[in-house]
């Protein structure tokens, strides 16, 4: 078996043909896994019931009755995402020993598939952060360069495909968490609609921004992976009724119109080999027969000024409930007050309290209105400006992230820089929009090749119209 | 400039404990960061223009109060997940 060569595509197909057996699939990740992973640290935690859950699948295919094309497929779940008696921890310490007591909806779906968990994957603290460097487990490496970071939140799900240690992977996306590390690792991520995938036992960051989805090696299969995840979730007050699944359905076209918001792509600050590989992959698109065009999106620089106001403003609202009372890590003082305060004090790395105080600052009274309230209306400006731009083009095109992967520790002193390299991503989640990267090809530093990726964005509820182009666009760097 | 005061409000607000050496590097990073974020300030100089409005109107989602969980089928699992309990309840210290 080539686990390098497999999809979830072709893996099921196989299952499906009885050429290999779940457990062989589940066996031969799982291995590569344990082998990649002392150098990698993609996953913290490989399961002990992997080989039974994959028997189960393999009953389910041999009792041969219709199978979901998740049915024995080795995935990687981030660990911010509960499943039933496992440990979650979002790879915080202050959520030391915590058990889940019940299943996400997201994992009940492909529960339902008889897919199979190998692991929980690394991530950045709560998913703060853009390159798997606050875990408290330690960072995770990128498998093309051991010495630069994967990118983040989900750079653990993103490296765990990347070394072929699962076939795809679940992740989060608050500002970019699946799409950043999806770039930066040769793989595709989508972020999908705001409501179309249910957050319910997902531990929550900036609840108007978050969105769980697909991490895998073929557009094909991110697809597969988002079909069985997605749909209303009475659970997630924010997940959206029937009236949007006939959007969702509308025929995708043949050939479309690409908007390039020019003057935000090419500013400064963004690599010169990035736009060089992003004019080259709206050339190839332009060969299929797409239209390309510049558009205007005059606020959309003011994007990530937005999203660290309404963002670290959730967040520490969100990360209230971790106070040593119901769950997890506690350090013991003297009064009720002073547990909180140093159970959190120990619990929260650096980058959380950071986010956290910020929060509170810009949420409290006399900076109310100068931050928050005015980063909602800019976020309701920069909404508009999406809609319009839309009534012209189908499509939106950015690279995913103005720097390939960068070195470990190299950003890490800097938070600002760090929130930097989330200028082009951050967007999508602030207007609700589908968003997806595709790998668009390498870029070579220090003799490496490091991934880069193309990132698409359609008006809501048009993942279709993502997966379409996003093929295109893989045929073409084949 | 933030002063170290008021990084104490707010390491009192958000229930964090820290150090001193931590307290000022937070107010280093709060300059910069502020200062970054600050450049929406003169994107909305007025709040209640109607322009600057949501497009999509929040409403509330609400829900049956029905179909609940037996009585006691999660309690033992949520009560051990909390650091200290007993007799069937969450333990902390007395507030008063």
């Amino acid at each position: 078996m080539d686990i390098e060569k497999l999809t979830i595509k072709t893996a099921h197909e196989h299952l499906k043909n009885k050429d290999f057996s779940s457990v062989d699939l589940t066996e031969s990740f799982l291995q590569n896994a344990v082998e990649k992973n002392k150098d990698i640290n993609a996953y913290v935690e490989i399961f002990d019931d992997c080989k039974k859950q994959a028997e189960l699948a393999d009953k389910v295919i041999s009792e041969g009755k219709e199978i979901s094309s998740l049915t024995g497929i080795p995935l990687a779940i981030k660990d911010n995402i509960l499943i039933e008696g496992k440990s979650a921890t979002s790879c915080s310490k202050i959520l030391n020993g915590y058990i889940a007591t019940y299943d996400a909806t997201v994992i009940e779906k492909l529960k339902a598939t008889n897919a199979v968990f190998l692991g929980r994957a690394n991530m950045d603290e709560f998913a703060m952060g853009g390159s798997t460097e606050t875990s408290c487990y330690g960072p995770t490496k990128n498998p093309h360069d051991l010495t630069r970071v994967p990118g983040g939140s989900s750079g653990g799900s993103a490296s765990a495909v990347a070394m072929n240690g699962a076939l795809a992977a679940l992740g989060s996306d608050t500002g970019g968490s699946i799409r950043q590390p999806g770039s930066f690792c040769g793989v595709v991520g989508l972020k999908p609609t705001y409501g179309a995938v249910s957050r319910f036992g997902v531990m929550a960051m900036a609840s108007s921004l978050d969105q769980v989805g697909p991490i895998a090696k073929t557009v094909e299969d991110a697809e597969l992976l988002f079909e069985a995840i997605r749909g209303y979730d009475s659970k997630d007050s924010m997940s959206t009724n029937a009236e949007v699944e006939k959007v969702y359905k509308r025929e995708s076209k043949e050939k479309y119109t690409i908007g390039v918001p020019a003057d935000f792509v090419y500013a400064e600050g963004v690599d010169q080999g990035v736009l060089d590989n992003f004019k080259a992959s709206l050339e190839k698109l332009k060969n299929l027969g797409h239209k390309v065009k510049e558009i205007s999106l005059p606020n959309l620089k003011y994007s990530l000024a937005v999203y660290y106001i309404i963002m670290p403003a959730e967040a520490s609202t969100n990360l209230a409930r971790f106070d040593g009372v119901r769950f997890g890590l506690l350090k013991e003082s003297d009064t009720l007050f002073s547990d909180y305060a140093k159970t959190r004090g120990f619990g929260f790395g650096k980058e959380v309290r950071r986010r956290v105080m910020l929060g509170a600052y810009v949420l409290s009274s006399g900076y109310y209105d100068a931050y928050y309230n005015k980063a909602v209306a800019v976020r309701n400006i920069i909404k508009s400006d999406f809609k319009k731009a839309f009534e012209d083009v189908d499509i939106i095109a950015t690279p995913t992230s103005p720097i390939p992967a960068f070195k470990i520790g190299e950003k890490s002193a800097d938070p600002l820089q760090m929130y930097l390299a989330d200028i082009f991503t951050v967007p999508a989640n602030l207007a609700g929009i589908p968003a997806m990267s595709v790998p668009s090809g390498f870029l070579e530093k220090e003799g490496k090749n490091l991934p880069l990726g193309m990132q698409f964005l359609a008006p809501h509820f048009q993942e279709k119209t993502l997966f379409a182009i996003g093929k295109d666009l893989e045929v073409q760097n084949k | 400039m933030i002063e170290l005061k008021e990084i104490e409000k707010l390491e009192e607000l958000s229930r964090i404990e820290m150090t001193l050496d931590e307290k000022k590097e937070l107010q280093k990073d709060f300059e910069s960061i502020l200062d970054y974020v600050s450049e929406i300030q003169g994107v909305v100089t007025d709040l209640n223009d109607s322009s600057k409005q949501p497009l999509d109107p929040l409403h509330n989602v609400m829900r049956e109060d029905n179909n609940a969980n037996e009585e006691g089928l999660y309690t033992d699992r949520i009560l051990k997940s909390a650091p200290k309990n007993e007799k069937g309840y969450i333990k902390v210290k007395k507030i008063l």
